[in-house]
């Protein structure tokens, strides 16, 4: 199936705009886009793993997380996702940075991200609207994000593949 | 001094510069023609992005013209690419899950 896939920045506000199709009903892309232990299986470059410490998906309400690898079990990166406003299964708001084990905010650069989702007959669209409070949170999260992509070497697809005739 | 290339284009008026200088090497006054703004905040800013790396100077007889180093205008274009690759990425690892679910279901 061919699935859209958009990425737009736009320098002068400071905000990426992603716009991805997947082939899933709504609920399963909400459940995807929400739900620790879904996000905890796609988010991370592999081969690190996303480890959840906290998950309160609520407004007002938080996710904390890190990334571990096999190398790396005992992170000092946090990431926390702060949960703004929630419209279920239509949009939610967050605020993201940097934080270490507690929660508490590592560095003053932070991003907004407003995620929207449309059901179609087969699939499903979400809008991704990232803007940054400065090109330089940008910037740090790009490096951070690229090395650790890079070091994970290509993408993953054929263990995904592997599992999926292993587990049958 | 070395500063941050994104806080250089974080200013419009400087956003503005290069675009002027990107089409040709110019003076300081020239480049203070195109705005509504004091001489001393348009050398300012000239500062910032030479200090960014972002301008380079020539001599040319007296005049001193500037112009844009377009190595560094790339970097930018470099991180936001590889962003976009991570994010492609991580879709892709998405895409396998939900199929994953999906049949699961069934």
């Amino acid at each position: 199936m061919n699935l859209l896939f958009d990425f737009t920045v736009d320098k002068a506000t400071k905000t990426i705009h992603i716009t991805r199709e997947f082939a899933a009903g709504l609920d399963l892309v909400w459940d995807a886009f929400t739900k620790a232990e879904i996000l905890d299986q796609w988010t991370a470059p592999k081969p690190l793993k996303i480890r959840t410490k906290e998950m309160d998906f609520r407004e007002g309400g938080r996710w904390l997380y890190t990334m571990v690898s096999q190398e790396n079990e005992n992170p000092s990166r946090y990431s926390l996702v702060d949960f703004i406003e929630i419209h279920p299964k239509t949009d939610f708001l967050t605020r993201n940075c940097f934080a270490d084990e507690n929660g508490i905010q590592q560095g003053s650069g932070y991003s907004m991200v407003k995620n929207s989702f449309r059901p179609g007959p087969e699939k499903t669209t979400v809008q991704i609207e990232k803007k940054f409070d400065d090109l330089a949170t940008l910037e740090m999260l790009v490096t951070l994000g690229y090395k650790e992509g890079t070091a994970a070497g290509l993408s993953n697809l054929d263990e995904y593949f592997s599992k999926l005739v292993a587990g049958k | 001094m070395r500063r941050d290339i994104f806080q250089a284009i974080a200013d419009p008026t400087r956003r503005a510069i290069l675009v002027l200088v990107a089409l040709q090497a110019m003076t300081p006054n020239a480049i203070a023609e195109h705005f509504d703004i004091t001489r001393q905040s348009i050398s300012k800013h000239l500062r910032i992005l030479s200090e960014c790396d972002l301008l380079a100077q020539k001599q040319e007889g007296r005049e001193i013209f500037y112009e844009l180093k377009i190595d560094k205008m790339k970097e930018i274009d470099i991180w936001l690419d590889q962003f976009r690759k991570i994010v492609e990425e991580r879709f892709q690892q998405l895409d396998q899950l939900l199929y994953t679910i999906k049949n699961k279901k069934k």
